[in-house]
């Protein structure tokens, strides 16, 4: 056992279950249930807004796998990663106020909601609450896999234990602390992530004996590395490119991300998020996949991608400063299990439950059925990530490329263009997610494009072709 | 499909409410800004990094390429953020009503 790494572990976990006990005071003080506990009243503010957003979108991908996969191709992968910068800006420019202005008068807690209010059609409340359930469902039990794997990696536990170990800490707050406690745990978490960050590159680059002396050996090693284009050129710049809509501006539709929208306190709020947001973003996507790029001359050879950050870590910081930052990442996969976790039980409870099963359930009900619903999920969650099935693990190929694709055109056309009715957006949700399953299986990377970007495109003309040829929606409901 | 569904409390939304004319401008702004985002991005990168690698030239250690694309792009994206948020955009309240939210 790694003491010096596994007790400023301990440390972190304990701070995080600190902060859902003390959210879950304002469930009991709430006057509605369901708002507190999906949205914590929207209350946020910008500091906390900023980071709950970050925090959930950088998932393990961008501490684990992004950095894993700069390392096997050098500064063109942190090229294609700084395409997250826009992330920073444009989902709260873009949503903005006034999506904050239709949510508050829809009343709306979730994106199903909005496009329930907006739409007004059954089939798009089934179609996008079956979608995010599915999707959101399968890349959260992915991030359950690596959550565990990195503890296991850091303590020498067993998998088991580790998933064990990492399911009590999620469920715990999310379960009794909701919405107000997954942004808060999200902003230690990114608090703990910039810091992370700067300290394992500053460290990095002394262990490498500065840039330049870094740059050099990439260079003798493979004069690819310092590239654009990647180990061996595969980057194209239409490829790299192409990432923009994925990582970059596609964001802006993916529910985890747009619930944040209807969550903030105020206009000012937005505006210090906005800024906060693109600064911290940018910084934590330059240095994260800069330290996997000058790891490697330090420590070459490393077989597996997902192992490279943990072992600079290890390498470059003394073990208890290593236990800190390594929270990091660990940060990163809970703060977006929780959010996820959060997001498809308020899928299951209020727009399935509530809107078909059971309208006119009791205030006291509703949170029984909430607190069961969103444990039932975390345990359901751990019994499939104990071996994850075939089923789950090709769904999440598609989560957020799939979910992109479905609700891009009717959440931002059902914002900006009033003539767009309910037959565009249930053609354009269906085309969207048929057509980039498709795509990925039998044409991945058409004409040399990531797989998202003809989805996008196909949706985007499904929901304007079928809107114009059906009737215009209720003039009420625009 | 329709009938009851349809009927419950429908939400009365102005398209004329001057709050939407903000936000639109706001939007736009947002647009714009990605376009600018982008073209820098993809004019450093690919305009200087695609020389053969003995002709770069590195500033503070980097490859010229990758500095004015990532690291000056990402300084000059904080800057136009702060200017557009701070110069172009608007307060205003979310709620219609006091109270409305809850």
């Amino acid at each position: 056992m790694n003491w010096p790494v596994i007790i400023p572990l301990i440390i972190f976990l304990a701070s995080i279950f600190v902060v859902g006990f003390w959210s879950s005071k304002f469930l009991k003080r709430s006057d509605s249930f369901l708002q507190e506990y999906f949205l914590g009243s929207r209350e946020l503010g910008g500091f906390i807004l900023a980071m709950t957003m970050i925090a959930t979108y950088g998932s393990a991908s961008s501490f684990i796998g992004g950095p894993g996969i700069a390392y096997t191709q050098g500064l063109g992968w942190v090229l294609l990663a700084m395409a997250q910068v826009a992330t920073g800006y444009f989902v709260l420019m873009v949503l903005g106020k006034k999506f904050a202005i239709y949510a508050r008068k829809y009343k709306a807690i979730t994106l199903v909601d909005f496009l329930k209010q907006r739409y007004q059609s059954k089939w798009v409340v089934l179609f996008s609450a079956f979608s995010i359930i599915i999707f959101l469902f399968s890349a959260m039990t992915a991030q359950w896999v690596g959550g565990a794997r990195l503890i296991e990696s850091l303590t020498g536990l067993s998998y088991t234990s580790a998933l064990f170990i990492f399911a009590v800490a999620v469920l715990f707050y999310v379960i009794i602390g909701g919405f107000r406690a997954v942004a808060l745990t999200d902003t230690i978490q990114g608090v703990v992530m910039v810091f992370g960050t700067l300290i394992i590159l500053i460290g990095t680059i002394i262990a490498g004996g500065g840039i330049t002396n870094i740059m050099q050996d990439l260079v003798a090693e493979n004069p690819n590395l310092v590239t654009p284009f990647g180990l061996d050129g595969g980057l194209t710049p239409a490829y790299v490119s192409s990432f923009w809509i994925l990582v970059g501006v596609g964001v802006v539709a993916l529910p985890q991300v747009t619930v944040r929208a209807m969550s903030y306190k105020n206009a000012k709020a937005m505006h210090r998020a906005l800024i906060t947001g693109t600064i911290v973003v940018g910084f934590i996507m330059l240095g994260m996949h800069l330290i996997g790029v000058f790891a490697r001359p330090i420590l070459p050879g490393i077989e597996v991608a997902d192992s490279v950050m943990p072992l600079i870590t290890l390498e470059v910081l003394p073990p208890w400063l290593a236990g800190i930052v390594l929270a990091a990442p660990m940060a990163a996969i809970m703060s977006t299990v929780d959010s996820l976790l959060l997001l498809v039980s308020s899928t299951v409870v209020k727009d399935v439950y509530l809107n078909y099963i059971k309208p006119n359930a009791a205030d006291k009900e509703v949170k029984k059925i909430t607190i069961g619903t969103t444990s039932a999920l975390g345990i359901l969650v751990f019994m499939l990530a104990l071996s994850p099935p075939d089923l789950l693990i090709w769904l999440n190929l598609f989560a957020f490329g799939g979910l992109e694709a479905a609700f891009i055109w009717p959440v931002i056309m059902g914002l900006y263009w009033q003539r767009g009715n309910k037959h565009g957006a249930l053609a354009s949700m269906i085309v969207g997610v048929a057509s980039y399953i498709l795509i990925h299986t039998f044409a991945p990377n058409l004409f040399g494009l990531h797989t998202v970007v003809f989805p996008i495109v196909l949706s985007f003309i499904f929901f304007v072709v079928v809107s114009l040829l059906t009737k215009p929606a209720n003039e009420a409901v625009l | 499909m329709k009938g009851s569904f349809e009927q419950k409390n429908k939400p009365d939304i102005d398209p004329k409410d001057p709050r939407f004319k903000i936000a639109h401008r706001e939007a736009l702004i947002g647009v714009i800004l990605v376009i600018i985002n982008f073209a820098w991005w993809y004019g450093f990168a690919y305009g200087l990094g695609s020389k053969p690698v003995s002709e770069y030239t590195y500033i503070f250690g980097l490859p010229a390429w990758f500095f004015y694309s990532c690291v000056v792009g990402f300084l000059v994206m904080v800057v136009l953020v702060i200017i557009a948020v701070k110069g172009f955009f608007k307060e205003v309240p979310f709620e219609d009503e006091e109270g409305e939210s809850k």
